[in-house]
Order: structure tokens, then C-alpha cells, then sequence
């Protein structure tokens, strides 16, 4: 029995976009930047493509700007924004690495996070000012899946920091929630592909109109010149099926997974003593309250448990987790989001993030309650 | 009989054919490559390049590889140490801290949590079960020019029952060969040298500078009590050291007697006053048995010195011939009279205490 609880790393391919996509690496294998029948071939299924995905997350088919992922995406707002000299660069403590690490090249301000990793919105407005030219602040943690307030985001900023530009990465939102509606807000939203079902390698940034950003790459005119390079054909147009199928089935989607993580994890909180969940109120009774993060994610933290050994043991009995970030060498890096929470170290590697998705059923999830409180107990001892 | 081991691979050769070797012998094998250091380095076993070197043997062999970091546990239990003894004037012996704490410490730990019989490395030497107590002892290793006993010398016979060590059998030579005969990436790797977080252009100066303050030291002559000279650091000067210290006396070079960095004072003297017969211990540790004082034993005190024959004296070996001095924070393994290869158990050399050396040293520095 499988168990494989990592979408949030990523998502098995839907059936669609890999149909989308085969005749894009077969019969119809033109550079759409030509003006030939074959090529006008592959630029027609780009231009299907760019209208699908921005209809599905709310924004003008010019405003839509494809990467090679969303790393490529964060990158290219961040530095993007910080190359037109708009002013310094302000980010949340548990951002991505695709967004702290380039926000740290450019000596970004870092804003602080609560326990439950939601962006300190009196430290941001006590950190925002005139000269600030970016502030970025995720849609959804990809790690614990706190949802990001950023609404109240945007009104700091506009306040605060009229110049401003705000992105968001939205690559842990896509599927889960109404990311058109909920990042409208933003001048650049980051998303990724392979996260909701289409494939690895492609990705896209919204750069609204009003947004203005030098380009990171530099090269031919595609996608207005703000991403130069031969489009990945194939890619888009499997990314724009991924994206229709995954917005389309996002409130059933929502509504299961939402019940099966809640099986998961109110079930492993009442197996396995010593279990904390990360990212959620606990109110009167004990009830656990995750309304403040998305369906898909349970983050548990075990005492007494090395997260190394647990997914060891976890993946022996073909479950398949994972636990924060690994370094160049593959090993894992004690969690920088769960430190910016305020967790203690040996808290921080007792983490393990069971992320569930949309081929997530009750037989992995009752395959799951039966081994991890075995587990548990065989390192506990 | 078929078993579940864990092979602890660095991305060197001996690790590589070590994994080889049990895999090939049919049991259970899974390889782990530890993350111990996470500054910058250029000799070490951790780099990202020997992580991928130790995953593609795997990938070659068919096992499964894992990476564990124990960075944390490594600034803990060998830097940190590391450090503090340099502030103390003493040389410790990193590598046999790390594989007492981490390799044969956590990891093994961690190996016979997830349900592996033993650990395995490509340690050159050999673990024998004793034919009348059946209880497990560590010999030298096959090749006397690579024998590692010395820097395993310290385990125990609880740690050696689970410990597997495949390469002890072969010599170097035969290593690479089996690797060549293997296609083995790492086949014509150069063997790791020195210590593995310490960057060979900052050395160990560069090092020490940023964790802790250096300062400078006398030199005092032993016989006189004369200041004969100045170190920069006199953290830095291991007992029994010529090189790097400047100064003659009379036209002979001067060694390092002892150092006592508290007080900023390192006495020397002469080739024939750097040597001595008693070596004082602590932390002992047997891989059986204890000795009893006055047992006879033979004692090595580098990782590449022969061993001599000695006394045991319970918190001391006494040599039977003067020997270069032993630095403090050194590790002295001890073989059995009777059987030159086998470890009966280690210890630490403590402040030297020779009373041939401490009758010419100034009271002050003699403690």
C-alpha cells in the first residue's frame, strides 16, 4: 500500500493536461515566434493557452508573463521590481526560498511572522515607508499552509508605501483557493504548474498592466521582452489545462480533501500523544480550528521524533511525506518557517508536512492513521 | 545470514567498495551520507560533490541512499570541543571525537532505531569475534600502511557487536582495484586528508581566529626559566612541536615541552628533554576487559605512529623507552602484548606529568 502524501512538493500530472500537451511535442512542434503555418500552430495554442490562465486567475491575457516555474517567477518580481529602481524590497520571514533568498540578495527587509505563520501586520506597517519599492508576502505558506491576510497587506501598503509594488507567491494557493479573487490585490502573482497538476519546468508570473519591471533575462522580444526565450509550448499548454480543470474542481476539491484532512489529522492528534498541529487554533473541547489554512495541508510537530528517521521508517511502509526544505546535499535544513514561529529547534525537527491533493482517497488516509502511531512509537522507544 | 546494514559513505573509495562488497554478499544494504559541517571546506566528507559521489555508488549498487544531517550534533560534540581544547592548550584528535559521538554514537543509534542489525564504514580495520568469550574485539587492518584501528580504538565492545567493517580485509590497493573492477566513480578518488572542516587555504589558524581570541605565548626555557622567545598564538603549539616555534638555544632547535595557554607560557628545551616515559590518561575506554596496573601492553599515539611497549598504569602508561612526548588532548590507543593487532581500549593524554620533564619545568607551569 502507497500512501503518497507530498503534493505539496508535487502533484500528480491530470490526465488532461498530458493530452493537452502531446501534440505540442509531436505533430505540432513549431517555435511559435515564427511566421510560418507551423509555427502560427504552436503561437495560437500559446495565445489559447495565455487566455486560459488568465481567465483563471483573473487578469488580462497581456498581463501574463510564462517562466520556467515559479522559482523563475519569484525571481523575476523580485528582481525585476528591484532593477527598475522603485525603491528597497521588504518580504515575510516564511516566504519561499524562491523569494527570501533573492529578497535577501538584494538586502530586503524581512517582516515578521506570528505563531501561527501568519505576517505581522504591526510589524510591517511599522516597517513600511515611502521608500519602499516591493513587499512581498505569499498567498499560502507552502510548508504549514497558513493563508496570508493579503488584503490587509495591501491596504498597509498602499498606505504606508504608495509607491510599492506587491507580489504575492500564490504557487501553494493554486486548487485551493480563489486565487484570482484573493490575489486581485497584487501587481504580481507567482504560480507554478506542476503544483496543481500540470507539469514540472513551467510556471507563470501576472505582471499587471500598471506594474512596470526590467527584465531579468536577456534576449529576444517573447512575452513582450519581459521573459525572452522560445516558449515551452508544450508546457503552457499543459499548464493552461492543469489550471481550467484545477479551478473548475476547486470548491468539490476543497470540500473533500478538506474532510480528509481533517480525518488525518484530528485522528493523529488523538492517536499519538505529544503531537502539536501547526498553524491552527485550538479552541474549547480541543476542537482544531484550521480554518486559517488551506484544506490540503496537515503539519504535525511529534516530540520526541527526529523527522529524519520518521520519514525513513514512514516511506519503508510506502508513505510518502517530507519535512521543510533539503540543502544542495539533500539533507534536510531545519525548517526556516517553523524558527520564524517561534519553534525551538528540537520542535523544528520533530516536523513532518503531510500534504494531500487531488488523487488524495480514504485508503491512504486510513493507511496513514494506522502507520504513523507504529512508527512513532518504534523511534519513541 | 542475511542482514540489514547500514553503510555509513563518505563518497570515498572505502565506503564505496564497503557498501559493495555487502551488497554483492547479498544482504540488506542501504547507504547514508551525513551532513556534518556546514561552513565552507574543501577537504571534508561533506561536501555537496561527495554527497553526489556516495549517491551515484549507490545508484550503481542498487541500494538506497539517504542523506542525515547532523550538522548541529557535529558543532556540539566535535567543533565546539575542538575549539575549547585549543583555548586549553591541548591538541585534540577531531576525527576520533566524531566518530565516537557521531558515526558510532547517533548514526549507529539511528541505524538500529530504523531497524538495521548493524552500520557499516570503510574503516580500515577488522572486527573478530574472540574465539573463547565470543565477544567482539577490533584488530588492525589488513594494509599496515592504512590501518584505522587507532581512530576506532575507542569503541567499545557493545558498539563493535553491531559494527561492520568490510574493507579491513583488503588493502588499499585491493580497494581500488575492486572499485575499478566495479566502475565505481569514486575508484581513483584521493583518499581524504586532514581535518574535515577546516579549509586547507585558512588552515587552522584562520579557523580558531573566528571562533576564539589567540594570543600570543613565551617561550621559557625549560633548564633556565629564561624567556628565550615569543608565538603569535600560543594556542596553536602542540607539545612535543619544533617546527614553527623560531628559536635555538646554543644552536639546537628547541621543542615544545608544555604549554600552558591560560598562563600564555610554553617551556622548551632540547631534542633530549623532549621525550618522556610516562604519559598521563584519562577517559579511558575498553573494548572488553579492562587492564590492570601494571598489565603489559603496547601504546600508539598517532594515527600513523608504530606502537611501543608499555606499562599500564591506570591513569598513566609508562614506556619502557623514552618516546617523543605526547601532546595533551591526544589519543593513546593500546594493543595487547601478546596479540600486536588487537585494540584493548584507548585513552586521553592529559597535561604531561613525566617527571623527567617536570623536574626541569618551572613549578608555575607543572600542574
Amino acid at each position: 500500500m502507497q500512501a503518497y502524501l507530498d503534493h505539496a512538493a508535487t502533484t500528480p500530472m491530470r490526465p488532461e493536461s498530458l493530452a493537452a500537451m502531446l501534440p505540442y511535442l509531436t505533430e505540432h512542434f513549431g517555435n511559435p515566434s515564427g511566421s510560418h503555418a507551423v509555427a502560427r500552430r504552436a503561437r495560437s495554442a500559446v495565445d489559447d493557452a495565455r487566455d486560459e490562465v488568465a481567465q483563471c486567475l483573473g487578469c488580462g491575457p497581456g498581463e501574463v508573463v510564462f517562466t520556467s516555474g515559479g522559482t523563475e517567477a519569484d525571481n523575476l518580481a523580485v528582481l525585476g521590481v528591484g532593477a527598475s529602481g522603485r525603491g528597497t524590497s521588504m518580504c515575510s520571514a516564511v516566504e519561499h526560498h524562491a523569494v527570501g533568498n533573492t529578497c535577501a540578495a538584494l538586502g530586503a527587509t524581512v517582516v515578521p511572522v506570528d505563531r501561527s505563520g501568519v505576517v505581522d501586520l504591526d510589524a510591517l506597517a511599522g516597517a513600511l515607508g515611502p521608500g519602499v519599492g516591493l513587499v512581498s508576502v505569499m498567498l499560502v505558506n507552502n510548508e504549514v499552509g497558513s493563508v496570508q491576510p493579503l488584503a490587509e497587506v495591501d491596504a498597509l501598503v498602499r498606505e504606508l508605501a504608495p509607491r510599492a509594488l506587491l507580489h504575492t507567491d500564490a504557487v501553494a494557493a493554486v486548487g485551493w483557493l480563489d486565487v484570482a479573487a484573493l490575489g486581485a490585490v497584487a501587481d504580481l502573482v507567482s504560480v507554478s504548474a506542476h503544483k496543481f497538476g500540470g507539469p514540472k519546468g513551467v510556471g507563470a508570473l501576472v505582471v499587471r498592466d500598471r506594474a512596470r519591471l526590467a527584465p531579468v533575462l536577456h534576449g529576444g522580444a517573447q512575452e513582450r521582452g519581459r521573459r525572452p526565450g522560445t516558449q515551452d509550448v508544450a508546457g503552457i499548454v499543459g499548464m493552461a489545462a492543469a489550471l481550467r480543470v484545477a479551478t473548475a474542481e476547486r470548491d468539490e476539491a476543497v470540500a473533500r480533501v478538506g474532510r480528509l484532512r481533517d480525518r488525518l489529522a484530528d485522528g493523529l492528534t488523538a492517536s499519538i500523544d505529544g503531537v502539536g498541529e501547526t498553524a491552527v487554533r485550538v479552541g474549547a473541547g480541543g476542537v482544531h480550528d484550521r480554518s486559517a489554512k488551506v484544506a490540503s495541508s496537515c503539519h504535525l510537530r511529534i516530540a520526541g521524533v527526529d523527522q529524519e528517521e520518521l520519514l525513513v521508517l514512514l516511506d519503508d511502509e510506502g508513505v510518502c511525506a517530507s519535512a521543510g526544505a533539503a540543502c544542495a546535499s539533500g539533507a534536510l535544513e531545519a525548517s526556516h518557517v517553523l524558527m520564524a514561529m517561534g519553534f525551538a529547534a528540537d520542535d523544528a525537527k520533530s516536523a513532518v508536512r503531510l500534504s494531500l491533493g487531488y488523487t488524495t482517497d480514504d485508503g491512504e488516509i486510513d493507511h496513514v492513521l494506522e502507520v504513523v502511531p507504529k512508527v512513532v512509537e518504534r523511534l519513541r522507544t | 545470514m542475511k542482514v540489514r546494514v547500514l553503510v555509513a559513505m563518505s563518497g570515498g573509495v572505502d565506503s564505496s567498495v564497503a557498501a559493495a562488497i555487502l551488497a554483492q554478499a547479498g544482504h540488506d544494504v542501504e547507504g547514508a551520507t551525513l551532513k556534518l559541517w556546514g561552513g565552507p571546506s574543501d577537504s571534508g566528507c561533506c561536501s555537496v560533490a561527495d554527497v553526489e559521489d556516495a549517491r551515484r555508488v549507490a545508484r550503481q549498487l542498487g541500494i538506497d541512499h539517504h542523506v542525515f544531517n547532523f550538522t548541529d550534533a557535529f558543532e556540539a560534540k566535535v567543533v565546539t570541543p575542538y575549539v575549547a581544547d585549543h583555548a586549553e592548550g591541548r591538541t585534540p584528535n577531531p576525527c576520533i571525537e566524531c566518530n565516537r559521538s557521531i558515526k558510532f554514537g547517533l548514526l549507529l543509534e539511528r541505524a538500529l532505531r530504523l531497524g538495521f542489525d548493524a552500520l557499516a564504514t570503510g574503516h580500515h580495520a577488522r572486527v573478530v569475534v574472540d574465539h573463547d568469550s565470543g565477544a567482539p574485539r577490533l584488530r588492525r587492518g589488513a594494509d599496515s600502511e592504512k590501518d584505522q584501528s587507532y581512530v576506532l580504538s575507542m569503541l567499545t565492545g557493545r558498539e563493535l557487536g553491531k559494527v561492520v567493517l568490510p574493507v579491513g580485509d583488503l588493502t588499499k590497493a585491493e580497494v581500488r582495484a575492486r572499485a575499478g573492477e566495479l566502475r565505481l566513480g569514486t575508484a581513483q578518488k584521493p583518499d581524504s586528508q586532514d581535518v574535515c572542516f577546516i579549509h586547507s587555504t585558512r588552515g587552522r589558524r584562520g579557523f580558531l581566529a573566528e571562533r576564539m581570541p589567540l594570543h600570543g605565548a613565551e617561550l621559557v626555557e625549560a633548564s633556565s626559566g629564561e624567556v628565550v622567545g615569543t608565538v603569535a598564538a600560543g594556542e596553536l603549539v602542540t607539545v612535543g612541536q619544533r617546527r614553527g616555534l623560531g628559536v635555538a638555544v646554543d644552536g639546537r632547535r628547541r621543542y615544545a615541552l608544555t604549554v600552558d595557554a591560560r598562563a600564555r607560557r610554553i617551556t622548551v628545551g632540547p631534542s633530549d628533554q623532549a621525550v618522556g616515559t610516562r604519559v598521563a590518561l584519562d577517559r579511558a575506554g575498553w573494548v572488553g576487559p579492562a587492564l590492570a596496573r601494571g598489565d603489559r601492553a603496547l601504546a600508539q599515539t598517532s594515527a600513523h605512529g608504530a606502537a611501543t611497549a608499555c606499562t599500564w598504569e591506570a591513569d598513566a602508561v609508562v614506556f619502557d623507552e623514552p618516546q617523543p612526548l605526547v601532546a595533551p588532548g591526544q589519543t593513546v590507543a593500546l594493543y595487547d602484548a601478546a596479540d600486536p593487532d588487537a585494540v584493548v581500549g584507548a585513552a586521553v593524554a592529559t597535561v604531561a606529568a613525566d617527571p623527567v620533564v617536570a623536574a626541569v619545568v618551572a613549578p608555575s607551569t607543572v600542574r
